[in-house]
């Protein structure tokens, strides 16, 4: 069962047996939207990179992105840079794994951002989507589609935080600009 | 707008603050210099660079690496700045290429904060090079602007500082690159992420040997290519691009770790024809690996030996030790992490509560620093839990993996060394000690370096700063030094096939006789220690000869001419008491020796107090960077490639009164004698 979500949604990571995930992925795919016209098969590539930044109390931490693949305490990993997006397949083009048992006791957010680090808007990314997985089991738990992607190069999808004892995602969606995490920082804080 | 300029163009800069990046795919140290109207550098403070990162309105990066984002604030330069110079630099000194035509054509990009470039420039035309100015901002009737210049110096980073007018250009580009490889130096060598290819070729001929712990000492394959042939410098696939002589795979970066390929043996000139795809390998899949007991519900898995990826049982234990030290390294991160936030939150709450004009009349300022440090107990509290479930975890696994170790990755207590027996083949690495951190006392982590020896190993026995070193005496010290090199030869001897290792020894002095008795007694030497300044230059005069006919062999694609009497066998010189004993000229070979040996199979262990030799000055620092600094006791000197910790390394030493080295080292001379070499 997978879960369309909103912007603004809340989604409890608890398993419906009732046990806690333990590892989760998000995962991020793209196309690049074909030109049209003259030469309209000419596909120009588009480099989206998802980050991930950790937060303690309000305050970033740790982040792992192209450049630092996986965070200090190995809790969070990217698995690697994807220049051009997904060629027709709609499986993930980037992902970030994080292991949710071994996130520092002091994380208590973690937000996950996309960047267009080409410069093209979502205008000209076809089918672009972040979702999260289970890890252990595959099982798509909330997707998320870059619906309506208008004038931004960048967009903060999600945040996964603690709640009681287990984790909790809720869907952002909020559009933004800049090239890399560092832009977006001030456009995240409101979020925490 | 991007402005792609070209050499000698310049392009208006609208704004004040500004990122300069830079990518040179290879590490190059990034630095600037400001000079004032006459294009003139004042001095050493007007120069960003790696070991004085920060000028006002200038920011670079502290190490070499291969991506730069330099900030720059043109409005807080000081105002007699006309100009700014950013430079691009190779490291040398750390075995990296030594000129930018081997080395794809860096790119530098001018971009405004929000990342938009402004204008970029991509420095081509460079040949033998090895230092560069980029480009040059600079102010033009009051507006600022950017040129793309481009000019490169073979002499480096000294013949450019001097052309900028510095008086002590020399003595500034030295340092900046002592700054720069000192932060490489501390970094123990990442491991490769994944089972090199030529480790395949090795094992899969053998997919029986994992499943039992003997054999994998004594595995039946022959086909492992004599390292001097099958180990050119110059034959790894990273080193293709480089000038002949430079050996590549003793590159420690820990950001850019060395190909896989060239630290292993790729069949190169002279050695057997390797008839395999090097895509296709694996001819027979590897045995499966020991599967662990299903785990109860609610426990964590149960540790086995071997549980890592790899085609052999040694692979796989080895790929599990590493992998046991990033664990520790990270889950030791997130400790002090934790432990920090907590602190740092703890303050700013303190410092609320001082500052709040109502907190301090009444009880209420004290209940709110009490909830403050109740706060940060609590958070370290769970930190510290989080931890300690993550050692022991790892202290379950390093109890089932220790005793599974072979004798080239065990400790000498192990049982493993008194089921010796000499091995067929060269083990992938070795183990030289063990690591820990503070906290985590209890746990070390066996340190495996790969085999061959990447580096030369200097064993420090000068006084450390660690607490055991500053009280014992000082020839204590040097005695203890001098075991624990012998102990590291023994080990080095007993893991190679027999014959295929070769010590020499210099002892000037003659002072470490007892320290060399398990060596001298057992008849494993290739000779008696040599004593005196005459036997210093023999021994050396032979190690150097024996390095020039083998690279000229190489160089020359002409291995088989190599005379028939030439040792084939790798070479490991221990030196004792380094400079003992030794002119200048026998000096200079020891460094040749350092810097061409690795590559040709020649190797130093060097015991020395870098103390002694401070009369040679900043002549001998490239010398002891080269070298891997081991201690004799536990000192805490080496960084992990993850995260960069400092970790307490404790040498591998033989238990007291124990036999084990005599009984090892009988077995070699046994075993060399039969095969009458």
């Amino acid at each position: 069962m997978t879960v369309n979500m909103t912007k603004g949604q809340a989604i409890s990571l608890q398993k419906n047996d009732g046990g806690t995930l333990t590892a989760v992925r998000m995962g991020l795919g793209w196309q690049a939207a074909p030109r049209r016209g003259l030469f309209g098969s000419r596909t120009r590539e588009i480099d989206l990179d998802a980050s991930a930044v950790l937060f303690a109390d309000k305050q970033p931490v740790d982040v792992v992105f192209f450049r630092h693949l996986v965070s200090d305490d190995g809790s969070v990993r990217h698995t690697g840079d994807n220049l051009v997006g997904g060629v027709g397949q709609g499986g993930d083009d980037e992902a970030i794994l994080v292991d949710l048992a071994r996130i520092p006791v002091h994380i208590d957010q973690i937000v996950f951002t996309v960047n267009s680090f080409t410069g093209q808007t979502f205008q000209e990314v076809q089918d672009a989507f972040c979702r999260l997985v289970d890890e252990t089991n595959g099982q798509e738990l909330a997707r998320y589609t870059l619906a309506g992607g208008g004038q931004y190069t960048a967009q903060i999808m999600a945040k996964v935080h603690r709640a009681g004892a287990g984790w909790q995602m809720t869907a952002l969606g909020t559009p933004a600009n800049g090239r890399t995490f560092q832009d977006l920082m001030p456009a995240i804080l409101p979020h925490l | 707008m991007t402005a792609e300029l070209v050499r000698g163009q310049n392009h208006p800069l609208s704004q004040a603050r500004l990122e300069i990046r830079v990518s040179a795919g290879k590490p190059v140290v990034a630095g600037a210099t400001l000079s004032d109207e006459h294009g003139k550098v004042q001095g050493v403070e007007w120069v960003a660079h790696p070991g004085s990162p920060t000028l006002p309105g200038i920011e670079v990066s502290k190490q070499a690496a291969a991506d730069h984002r330099l900030a720059c604030d043109l409005d807080a330069l000081p105002e007699t700045v006309h100009r700014v110079s950013v430079l691009l630099a190779l490291p040398t000194g750390v075995g990296g290429p030594v000129r930018f035509g081997a080395v794809a054509a860096p790119f530098v990009a001018v971009t405004g904060l929000d990342g938009s470039e402004v204008a970029s420039y991509t420095v081509t035309g460079l040949d033998a090079e090895s230092a560069v100015v980029a480009l040059e901002l600079y102010r033009r009737q009051g507006a600022w602007k950017v040129r793309a210049v481009g000019q490169g110096y073979a002499g480096g980073l000294a013949e450019l500082l001097t052309d900028q007018g510095l008086p002590q250009a020399r003595q500034l580009a030295g340092s900046i690159n002592e700054a720069v490889v000192q932060g490489l130096a501390r970094s123990v060598a990442a491991p490769p992420p994944r089972a090199a290819d030529g480790d395949r070729s090795r094992h899969a001929a053998t997919p029986a040997l994992g499943q039992d712990q003997g054999g994998s000492t004594s595995p039946g394959a022959p086909g492992q290519v004599s390292p001097q042939h099958g180990h050119p410098g110059g034959q790894g696939p990273i080193a293709s691009g480089a000038g002949p002589g430079a050996p590549q795979a003793a590159y420690p970066t820990a950001s850019a770790p060395a190909d896989p390929s060239a630290v292993t043996h790729p069949a190169g000139a002279g050695g057997p024809v390797n008839y395999s795809h090097p895509g296709r390998q694996a001819a027979a899949p590897p045995p499966p690996p020991p599967t662990a007991p299903p785990a109860r519900p609610g426990q964590p898995a149960q540790p086995v030996a071997g549980d890592a990826t790899g085609w052999s049982m040694e692979e796989r234990l080895y790929n599990q030790v590493w992998g046991m030290f990033e664990d520790l390294a990270r889950s030791t991160a997130a400790y002090r992490s934790a432990v920090d936030f907590a602190e740092s939150r703890m303050e700013q709450e303190l410092d609320k509560a001082l500052s709040d004009p109502r907190a301090r009349i009444g009880g209420q300022g004290d209940a709110a620093r009490e909830a403050a440090r109740a706060k940060h107990a609590e958070l370290v509290d769970r930190a510290r839990e989080a931890l300690d479930r993550d050692l022991a975890q790892l202290t379950a696994e390093a109890e089932v993996v220790e005793p599974a170790l072979p004798p080239a990755f065990a400790r000498w207590d192990n049982p493993a060394w008194h089921g010796y027996r000499v091995p067929m083949e060269i083990p992938m690495a070795v183990r030289l000690g063990d690591l820990h951190l503070p906290e985590s006392a209890g746990l070390s982590i066996p340190m495996l370096v790969r085999l061959p020896l990447e580096r030369g190993l200097w064993i420090d026995s000068g006084r450390t700063g660690s607490f055991e070193g500053s009280i014992a005496d000082s020839d204590d010290l040097r005695r203890l030094a001098m075991d624990t090199a012998v102990a590291h030869a023994a080990r080095l001897l007993a893991v190679y096939p027999a014959g295929e290792y070769t010590v020499h020894v210099i002892d000037a002095a003659g002072s470490a006789a007892s320290s060399l008795a398990p060596l001298v007694s057992t008849g494993v030497l290739a000779a008696p220690p040599a004593v005196g300044a005459a036997g210093v230059n023999e021994v050396l005069a032979r190690l150097t000869q024996r390095v020039d006919l083998v690279q000229m062999a190489i160089r020359g694609g002409a291995a088989d001419s190599l005379p028939s009497d030439l040792d084939p066998a790798e070479q490991l010189l221990i030196v004792n008491d380094f400079p003992h004993g030794f002119d200048d000229r026998a000096v200079t070979q020891l460094r040749y020796l350092a810097d061409e040996g690795p590559a040709v199979g020649v190797h130093l262990m060097l015991v020395a107090d870098r103390e002694d030799a401070a009369a040679y000055g900043p002549l001998l620092d490239p010398l002891w960077r080269s070298l891997l600094r081991l201690t004799p006791v536990p000192d805490d000197h080496l960084a992990d490639p993850w995260v960069g910790h400092t970790w307490t390394y404790d040498p591998s030493r033989v238990p007291p009164g124990s036999q084990v080295l005599q009984h090892v080292l009988t077995q070699v001379a046994t075993a060399r004698r039969s095969w009458n070499r």
